[in-house]
């Protein structure tokens, strides 16, 4: 990806392997501030573990991750989380209602969240503020999903992964999931890596794309490189997807 | 009791000896190898304990007493092998346990120091919080292994491992506790507990021998208590590693 933004993430020949398996092989790229970034591939490509080492959930093999242009190394676990957020794809929740969710991300800094808040983050996810009170596990799985980005919100990250987090979803949900991420990136500014396996998700919603396989960063730049990639692999990728 | 009453009470192994035979529940070979191995536990406990009891001597005690906690921690340590450290984690919380209730017991004079209180009331308090260690670790990785997103997510939103694995922790101490506590409940009401019938069939007064069952109960809540508390924060730690990154538990 040319450098003419400024990078929120910046990978350098990073590796990850576990279980004397490599998962990702020597990634180098970045991830365009306040810009919404897909990552597409096969499954087994490697891209939740790529999502993982920017949240500080797993840690490079080799190579460096420069987050706001500082060694993630550099940061306190703690504070890398609160400024990368991650929505994960299965939405996990604690037992109990929308709001012991929501106020989760303050009460794990001490800190209290008002209603009044909580109601403001319902909003913006799409909520009207009778979902408060509801037990979670109650919700469907679009209104999970929508809870778990906006508990995302609530430790106010400049950066936020989403990982597929519309793949079990009906296609109503997806497009209000759709709507919402493009409204939160324009609202907040927030960087965005979304993995999503939604070609077309990734043309319309995305700015710039990564196409990720076998745990190599095969083709990246604008979304439109969907349309005509240069690589014969991304080609048939793209076309097993569409057929 | 004579050597021919005792011989008679083998009647009680051949019933499920024949019911297994007839039944084909194929449990013979572990009935006889459970009876040999009691006949022959048990004797040698006694004739060690008769040694020991002779003797009085101190350092007979301290090696009765690190003996069951080495076996203790051998036989409980299976249950955690995917915890670092597990075996000094347990041994170190047996070694508290005993230091805590021997302490009192002894510190405020509520038992003699001679090795016929010491040991029986050790065997006591360590089997027990072996058994607690068990179910403590067997229930603390089956929350872990069950509530992975979970804890992942808690860590995800900037939470420090202690508040990520908090709700795991605490359930896992109070799953272990309750048999204790429940066992305690309707303690004399549904059954009389092994040390008084044992000391009321020897011939003791009932009265004293319910006051020593109370000075056991009593210590028994501390060592249930202690002993899940002290393995959980003790193992909670070596499931995360410096970045606060949640290992494989294998």
């Amino acid at each position: 990806m040319n450098m003419l933004y400024e990078p929120a993430i910046h990978f350098q020949q990073v590796s990850f392997s576990a279980n004397n398996k490599t998962i990702l092989k020597a990634i180098t790229g970045s991830f365009p501030k306040g810009k919404i970034t897909t990552l597409v591939g096969p499954s087994g490509a490697g891209k939740t573990t790529l999502l993982k080492l920017c949240n500080g959930l797993l840690t490079p093999t080799d190579g460096q991750i420069l987050i706001d242009n500082q060694s993630i190394s550099t940061y306190e676990p703690t504070t890398l989380r609160k400024h990368v957020g991650i929505a994960l794809q299965a939405a996990p929740m604690i037992a109990g209602t929308v709001f012991e969710n929501f106020a989760l991300p303050r009460s794990l800094q001490e800190k209290k969240l008002t209603k009044q808040e909580a109601i403001q983050y319902l909003q913006d996810v799409g909520l009207d503020q009778s979902f408060l009170q509801r037990p979670t596990n109650g919700l469907s799985g679009g209104q999970r999903q929508k809870v778990s980005i906006a508990r995302t919100l609530i430790n106010q990250s400049s950066i936020l992964l989403l990982d597929e987090i519309t793949s079990a979803l009906d296609r109503q949900s997806v497009q209000e999931i759709e709507t919402l991420i493009a409204s939160i990136n324009k609202k907040y500014n927030v960087t965005m890596i979304w993995i999503t396996h939604n070609l077309q998700q990734a043309l319309t919603i995305g700015h710039y794309t990564w196409v990720m396989m076998d745990g190599e960063l095969i083709e990246t730049g604008k979304s439109s490189l969907l349309n005509a990639p240069t690589d014969p692999r991304v080609a048939e990728f793209v076309q097993g997807v569409n057929a | 009791m004579t050597y021919i009453s005792l011989s008679l009470t083998l009647i009680f192994v051949f019933i499920p000896l024949l019911l297994s035979k007839t039944l084909k529940l194929g449990l013979e070979k572990d009935t006889i190898l459970a009876t040999i191995r009691s006949i022959i536990q048990l004797l040698a406990v006694g004739y060690i304990l008769k040694f020991v009891f002779d003797a009085q001597s101190y350092m007979y005690i301290f090696l009765m007493v690190a003996l069951m906690i080495v076996v203790a921690t051998l036989n409980a340590r299976k249950k955690g092998k995917g915890i670092k450290g597990i075996t000094w984690k347990i041994a170190l919380t047996l070694i508290v346990i005993e230091f805590v209730t021997q302490g009192v017991l002894l510190g405020f004079n509520i038992v003699p120091a001679t090795a016929q209180y010491i040991i029986p009331i050790s065997g006591m308090m360590i089997g027990n919080s072996m058994v607690l260690s068990i179910l403590f670790l067997n229930r603390f990785t089956a929350e872990i292994t069950s509530h992975q997103n979970e804890i992942e997510l808690i860590l995800s939103l900037g939470g420090t491992p202690k508040q990520a694995i908090h709700r795991q922790l605490i359930n896992a101490v109070k799953a272990s506790m309750i048999p204790t506590i429940e066992s305690q409940k309707t303690i004399g009401l549904v059954q009389l507990p092994g040390m008084m019938s044992g000391q009321i069939i020897g011939g003791a007064d009932p009265i004293q021998a319910v006051q020593f069952q109370l000075l056991i109960i009593f210590a028994l809540l501390t060592t249930a208590t202690l002993s899940s508390i002290m393995i959980g924060f003790l193992s909670y730690p070596a499931l995360f590693n410096e970045r606060m990154q949640l290992l494989e538990m294998k």
